[in-house]
């Protein structure tokens, strides 16, 4: 249970002791039979100072969505980063105040839309607090399955086109290739890949089918091996450290104040993960580390989101050996559709079924804010009622729209060609922050 | 290269690990120590302390959300150095004011705790800025004042930042405003085809590098007769 701080150890060939990447330096021969280090090319004549303006996106592949960036520039270092987010704004928060709880859950896909299962997941243990009930162990465990293969799902899907940015495409397909498997799974339990709407207030739109733990052991078995290769091709690779060590360092104090979370804020070094510092689903109850980088680079944010899917294995194991069986939903009629053949051939089921349909579950008054650690960092949903169907206001804190507030900050004095590195490292998804 | 010194979450708090909150009662539970010495502390601008599904709720004056806040931050006995989120609150009922919401942590202490304001009903929607005490609250209270139309006073930059800058419909939401909008779907084509794409810059950012002067006469005309830029 303890916290383990994962040792940035940096031995690759073309490092200094710092972990800097070096340069081989250039011999000359110093007129007297030795060799002397050639001096350092002299810099460019300075322009007159004279600045750029630079606009990057809304449609450009390395902004990962649309995301438009509006830079100043002095020759290739960047001076000023003026974010504009927004562009796919479709008013999620509004739409959910006309709307009951569980219809709600089908907006949570398409919000963050690569981590769909675990905000589903986050939405429900939300309302529930609002309602006040408590679920049934084996849709705890569900629920723990749910949210870890979305997380590794989600950092898949950043790894692959993290490599892309930098220019590594090997790594791209192996990790598509292990993501398409989760989501094969996720079709046979849920019959929908993305748009997963896979929770109920209460329990699970569905149970797993027979033999689903079969191909998600597989899974777990032999994702490893994956894991294992890119971590070969890319850890100790010195065009990747090259790349990534030293950019958009945040200490700290910073990342703290900044509001960073997930791994952003543990690449920082600070070790707060909502799964261990305010549990949920008996998290605490589950082995795994949080890992925690030391520089607050964009390498030990590569570090720290590589050893979180290794640990996300580690926690789908345990789940797996413990789902237990027993009833997935909760049992009250108010709240969980009865089974279908119930609703078509009594008269009591079907009046529910009417009732939880037409109307919705009714929470008393009341709010609850519940947190989750998403992939992406802390992800809230704040819902308040006035104890009728539909809150009357229904509030997703994005971790990558606060996380993005601090690209001004990281990028400002590296070079153009670092932007999409650092951008990268985020791990943004538009969906999330424009809402 | 440095290397920073790790940060341990709790590193306040007793020795004791947090477990998943199991049977919470929708009131009653026990309040956050942190109410008590807000009350202690701050005595009539703390105007009530509520605790809904564990969840502590502490309801200030809205004239001393700073000193509130910046004491929370401050104080060694508090360290709430996390601001989770900024939002607001509109009511259905119209009597009801406006609330606006910070949920803060403390990661030293691992508390949550809710602070609340209500602006009194005819008051303009105006509050302090908690930018200068926490950097986070930069992009939050912009969206704040994007959704609500809720002004930070002290905020460096308060403009819009997920609708447009030339966005003219009101704030989304606010109970008042439709939820298809106020204007009809032709009336909001029209005036997306109607902007120019100079006014996909602001006039900060045609400034860079002298933007401003190369555009075409006939452009610099129209933005400085007073045509919004800026998005």
């Amino acid at each position: 249970m303890a916290k383990r701080t994962v040792e940035v150890e940096l031995s690759t060939t073309g490092l200094d002791a710092q972990g800097r990447p070096q340069r081989v330096p250039i011999l000359t021969d110093d007129g007297g039979g030795g060799l002397a280090l050639q001096a350092p090319p002299a810099m460019e004549p300075d322009l007159d100072g004279e600045h750029m303006l630079i606009n990057i996106g809304p449609q450009h592949p390395a902004t990962h969505g649309v995301l438009r960036l509006v830079l100043e520039l002095d020759g290739e270092t960047v001076v000023r980063c003026i974010p504009h987010i927004g562009y796919l704004h479709c008013g999620f928060e509004k739409i959910g105040e006309y709307r009951q709880y569980n219809q709600i859950i089908c907006w949570t896909d398409r919000e963050d839309y690569l981590n769909s299962i675990g905000n589903n997941v986050a939405f429900a243990l939300g309302a529930e607090r609002l309602f006040g009930i408590e679920i049934t162990e084996r849709c705890k465990v569900l629920r723990v399955i749910a949210s870890e293969l979305s997380r590794i799902m989600s950092h898949l899907v950043w790894l692959g086109t993290f490599c892309i940015d930098i220019g590594a495409f090997t790594p791209f397909l192996w990790a598509f290739q292990r993501r398409e498997e989760i989501y094969r799974l996720l079709e046979k339990w849920i019959g929908a890949r993305l748009t997963t709407s896979a929770t109920r207030v209460g329990g699970m739109a569905a149970d797993i089918p027979n033999g689903w733990m079969d191909g998600l052991r597989q899974f777990i078995r032999t994702f490893p091996h994956t894991l294992d290769e890119i971590d070969r091709v890319l850890t100790k690779n010195a065009i990747w450290v090259g790349r990534t060590v030293g950019l958009g360092v945040m200490s700290p104090e910073e990342a703290i104040n900044w509001g960073l979370s997930g791994p952003m804020l543990r690449a920082s070094g600070v070790d707060y993960d909502v799964r261990k510092d305010f549990p949920y689903l008996d998290y605490e109850t589950y082995d795994f580390e949080v890992p925690v980088g030391t520089n607050g680079d964009v390498y030990d944010r590569y570090l720290v989101r590589f050893e979180e899917l290794r640990q996300s294995v580690r926690i789908l194991q345990q789940a797996a050996d413990r789902l237990s069986d027993g009833p997935v939903n909760i049992d009250d009629p108010r709240i969980i559709l009865p089974p279908k053949s119930k609703a078509t051939s009594e008269m009591e089921s079907m009046i529910h079924h009417f009732k939880v349909v037409m109307e919705g579950p009714r929470p008393p008054i009341g709010e609850s804010y519940f947190a989750v650690e998403s992939p992406k960092g802390e992800k809230g949903y704040y819902m308040v009622s006035d104890g009728t169907a539909k809150p009357v206001r229904w509030r997703i804190r994005p971790p990558s729209f606060v996380n993005l507030a601090a690209i001004p900050k990281m990028v400002e004095g590296h070079l153009l060609s670092d932007v999409i590195a650092i951008n990268a490292s985020i791990d943004i998804v538009m969906g999330e922050i424009d809402r | 290269m440095s290397r920073f010194e790790v940060v341990r979450t709790g590193a306040s708090a007793p020795a004791s690990q947090p477990v998943t909150q199991k049977g919470v009662s929708h009131r009653g539970a026990e309040a956050n120590p942190s109410a008590k010495a807000l009350q202690d502390k701050f005595g009539a601008a703390v105007r009530r302390v509520e605790v809904i599904w564990g969840e502590t709720v502490v309801f200030i004056d809205p004239a001393s959300v700073h000193d509130v806040i910046r004491w929370l931050h401050d104080d060694e006995s508090q360290r709430y150095d996390f601001l989770s989120d900024v939002t607001a609150v509109e009511y259905r009922d119209a009597e009801v004011p406006i609330e606006v919401v910070w949920h803060l942590r403390s990661l030293p202490f691992r508390r949550f705790l809710r602070v609340k304001a209500q602006i009194p009903k005819g008051q303009p929607l105006e509050i302090a800025s908690v930018y200068d005490i926490y950097r986070s609250a930069d992009w939050l209270e912009r969206e704040c004042y994007d959704m609500f139309g809720i002004r930070f006073s002290g905020h460096p930059d308060l403009r819009r930042i997920l609708m447009w800058e030339q966005y003219k419909e009101g704030f989304p939401l606010r109970k008042d405003f439709p939820l298809r909008g106020r204007f009809s779907r032709s009336e909001q084509l029209r005036q997306a085809l109607a902007q120019n794409p100079e006014a996909r810059y602001s006039m900060e950012e045609l400034s860079i590098a002298d933007a401003f002067a190369e555009l075409p006469e006939e452009m610099r005309a129209r933005l400085s007769k007073g045509e919004r830029t800026g998005e």
